[in-house]
């Protein structure tokens, strides 16, 4: 085998963060496997091409594993008369466990079935949330596929379809966990698996879930439908904690940055160096407990917020995910039903109304949140939105009837109460 | 008699259940967390109601891993920690122990094999990224290759806690952005319209769906040498390069003129603030493989002026939140230009509107 010359290449083995080209290097020279040298030898050979000419030389087409309609993403080398044993280089988008937690058993397992099949290079994770094994063949992704599907791995989605979904670490290790944040993720995605093997939907759909508003997984601006813990009851405090916090800090540090930070001015620095929140004015942005972890926990009637809508550039613009749940428990079977109802009735409406190509959030912005609501049956409510209307230009011939809407679902409220 | 192979079925288990996988302390303090400090770089210590402890070791890797590299992960979590590990959203390993002693002997042994301990707390974190000329099929850059480059030059930063608060940096190789928001991001950014291969527009491309893909409207159908293809509006044309993954012909990278351009101040979190899109500060850098030293310049430069002028807590755009752009651009030295103002739908929000000068 003739080795590619990779002189820019080398240069990314210069320098003491780790080093993929080193990497993949060496896969072609010291892999006991010849297939495995010769691609990844290959693979160098196009990288180098590219770094050479400025310009990418990967195309499309179809490769799919039987019974599934995607989940590989297949990629055809255009200049493979050069390199023609990485000429198809698909890669394989494997759902994580929820929380993205491994033995080092499963990765050796996942290793030895990768380079039974494929190139050796993998990804933990790519940006969406799936393990990316890059580099097969189009006909070893079967063999790789059935094999790590019979340990208990299952592709994720491309194309428009449900989509991967993450979770943070959350309850695992996080003390500021209000969710079951892995029960959330892997109920909602393993709903909807026959929507993300075959794809059928107007675009992507995105679940992401973290365990409170400091959104790890940044689920506001990255996910369809984002799923937030949040409380609704008073921050627990320990005084002395705090105190203690305050000896070591100073008073004016805690007021610049602790009191000062707060959005909502919610915290008062007492005389005697303990904390007094406002309880009902702190909107759990989660700055203070940040700040003094020891000291300020989350509530005990824990929940979450649901956003929907969030997405990327594409078309219109970055969206940010939009309330649609201030707050709803998730602790008993009927609660965790009606999340997975949300979905689906979202899905459903979305799949239904928007155009090809089009986003949820997209859909929302070009039919109006109210329509959308309608469409999904939930009541509006002013946790919904930053402000109300600033445009004049508004149709409001049946003011009286939505107000005696208002009404009643207040008083049915105070009855249930 | 030729029997067919009977095809397997897949079994549609969807995302596996993270609980098999997790550390016996984990899940035994399951929901049961009380607090975290911070005792060094690299390394987080939870304490469960319990009493119970679990230390976390968090090291940087080349995120592209080979096998190799995957198994000697797997040595020093088997050697040093118990057997469990997990990424964190931006590719960092994580093992993690029971007992404290275990953590200056797994530290030591994967600084030995060239990982990089860190990224935890208000240190500049790994850098996400995206495909790049690796494996994607429409991009303008490499992005393992940006991020190896830089990551060199950040690696203190990494290792250490000295910025005011974290800092998560993306990087995307076309203008879709998988890499998402970031404190600061570094992003293509093409500056010519699409050069259109007429004679593959019509066996390539649906037409009808390019044409609805433009933002602007700028696509419509034409006949070129009697052949049915696509022409452009080049004075409307944005180069977006949203036309470019349905229609490959209407090639958008451009050796010269694809540049990179520098994003800032997106932030996920709601800590302080609600979350926030990032914002242009710079544009028309060099596309420059195989190290782009003009564009990791240009992020060296933010940061050192972030680091000596944020407030502990703030995140880059809580900072310049406080200072003003004004004060921003004459911090960096960058240049403020006609291209720093919105005119997109909705732009007209982001102006000021009101008399707050700062002098
Ligand atoms: C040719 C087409 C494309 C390719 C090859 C591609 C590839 C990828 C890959 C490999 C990922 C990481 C996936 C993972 O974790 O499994 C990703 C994520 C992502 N892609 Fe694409 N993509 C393409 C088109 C698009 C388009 C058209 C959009 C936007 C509308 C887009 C937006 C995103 C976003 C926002 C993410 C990150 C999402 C997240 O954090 O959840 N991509 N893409
Ligand atoms: S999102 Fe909140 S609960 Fe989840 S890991 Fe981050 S800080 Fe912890
Ligand atoms: S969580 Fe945020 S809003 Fe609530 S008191 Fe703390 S800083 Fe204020
Ligand atoms: S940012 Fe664009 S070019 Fe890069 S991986 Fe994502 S889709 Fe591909
Ligand atoms: S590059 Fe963007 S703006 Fe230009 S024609 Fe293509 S889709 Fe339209």
């Amino acid at each position: 085998m003739k080795k590619h010359d990779t002189p820019m290449l080398d240069e990314l083995e210069n320098g003491p963060w780790p080093s993929f080209i080193s990497g993949i290097k060496r896969l072609r020279d010291t892999h006991p496997e010849t297939r495995i040298n010769e691609m990844t030898n290959d693979l160098l050979g196009q990288l180098e091409h590219s770094y050479e000419t400025r310009k990418g030389y990967w195309k499309g087409g179809t490769v799919s594993v039987y019974g599934y309609g995607c989940g590989i993403i297949p990629r055809f080398s255009e200049v493979g008369d050069a390199f023609p044993k990485s000429k198809e280089f698909h890669t394989l988008r494997v759902q994580p466990p929820a929380g993205n937690f491994y033995t080092t058993q499963s990765l050796r397992d996942l290793a030895d079935s990768w380079e039974k099949h494929g190139s050796g290079l993998v990804t933990f994770h790519g940006q969406t949330g799936n393990i990316m094994f890059i580099g097969s063949t189009t006909d070893s992704t079967q063999h790789f596929f059935d094999d790590i599907n019979e340990k208990g791995w299952d592709l994720g989605g491309a194309g428009p379809c449900v989509r991967t979904a993450m979770s943070c670490v959350g309850a695992g290790r996080c003390e500021m966990s209000n969710v079951n944040e892995h029960k959330a993720h892997r109920l909602l995605v393993n709903n909807f698996i026959d929507d993300m093997h075959r794809p059928a939907l107007p675009y992507k759909f995105k679940f992401k879930v973290s365990g409170c508003a400091n959104d790890c997984m940044n689920s506001i601006e990255r996910a369809d439908m984002s799923v937030i813990g949040t409380w609704r009851d008073d921050i627990k405090v320990d005084q002395e904690e705090f105190k203690a916090y305050v000896g070591l800090k100073g008073r004016k540090y805690v007021i610049d940055n602790i009191v000062t930070r707060c959005p909502t001015n919610a915290i008062s620095l007492n005389d005697d160096d303990s904390v007094t929140i406002d309880n009902q004015n702190c909107v759990k942005c989660m700055h203070c407990l940040n700040v003094v972890p020891k000291a300020l926990h989350p509530g005990d009637d824990k929940g979450a917020t649901i956003l929907i809508g969030g997405k990327r550039t594409l078309k219109i613009g970055d969206l940010m995910g939009t309330v649609i749940v201030p707050f709803m428990k998730l602790e008993s079977e009927e609660d965790w039903d009606r999340l997975v109802e949300i979905a689906e009735e979202t899905i459903d409406f979305w799949a239904d109304n928007a155009l090809e190509h089009e986003r949820c959030g997209e859909m929302i912005e070009r039919i109006g949140l109210v329509n959308f609501l309608e469409g999904i049956g939930v009541e509006v409510e002013p946790n919904m939105i930053a402000n109300p209307r600033e445009s004049s230009y508004v149709r409001t011939d049946d003011w009286d009837d939505e107000a005696v809407k208002w009404y009643e679902r207040a008083d049915a409220k105070k009855d249930t109460a | 008699m030729t029997e067919q192979k009977k095809q397997r079925s897949p079994i549609e288990t969807g995302a596996p259940d993270g609980f098999q996988y997790m550390h016996p302390t984990m899940r035994k303090n399951f929901g049961q967390w009380k607090w975290h400090d911070h005792p060094k770089p690299g390394v987080l210590r939870h304490k469960a109601e319990s009493g119970d402890e679990i230390w976390t070791i968090r090291a940087g890797t080349q995120r592209i891993l080979d096998v190799f590299t995957l198994r000697t992960l797997c040595d020093i979590g088997d050697k040093y920690a118990d057997g469990f590990v997990r990424f964190t959203i931006r590719s960092n390993i994580e093992y993690m122990v029971k007992d404290s002693e275990k953590v200056e002997p797994l530290i030591e042994a994967l600084e030995k094999e060239g990982f990089i301990v860190g990224g935890t707390k208000n240190s500049v974190a790994m850098i996400s990224h995206t495909q790049g000329w690796l494996h994607c099929d429409i991009p303008g850059t490499d992005a393992s290759g940006v991020v190896k480059a830089m990551m060199d030059e950040l690696i203190d930063e990494f290792k250490n806690n000295e910025m005011p608060n974290r800092v998560h940096m993306t990087t995307s190789c076309c203008q879709i952005n998988c890499g998402g928001q970031g404190d600061i991001a570094i992003n293509i950014q093409h500056t010519k319209p699409p050069k259109i291969n007429h004679d593959l527009v019509s066996n390539v491309c649906e037409r009808p769906s390019v044409v609805a893909r433009c933002p602007v409207a700028a696509i419509r159908p034409a006949m070129v040498n009697g052949k049915a293809s696509l022409e452009v509006d080049e004075k409307k044309c944005i180069c977006c390069g949203a036309c470019f993954p349905p229609c490959p012909p209407m090639q958008i990278n451009d050796p010269e003129h694809s540049k990179l351009a520098i994003w800032v101040g997106g932030n996920h979190s709601n800590a302080r603030s609600k979350p926030t899109f990032q914002k242009l500060v710079a544009a028309g850098i060099p596309n420059n493989p195989p190290r782009w030293p003009e564009a990791t310049a240009i992020v060296k430069r933010i940061l050192k002026v972030y680091k000596e002028d944020a407030k502990d807590w703030e995140r880059i755009n809580d900072w310049i939140e406080r200072i003003g752009w004004p004060r921003f651009f004459e911090l960096t030295e960058l240049p403020f230009t006609k291209h720093h103002i919105d005119n997109w739908r909705g732009g007209r929000k982001t102006l000021n509107s009101s008399a707050y000068i700062r002098f």
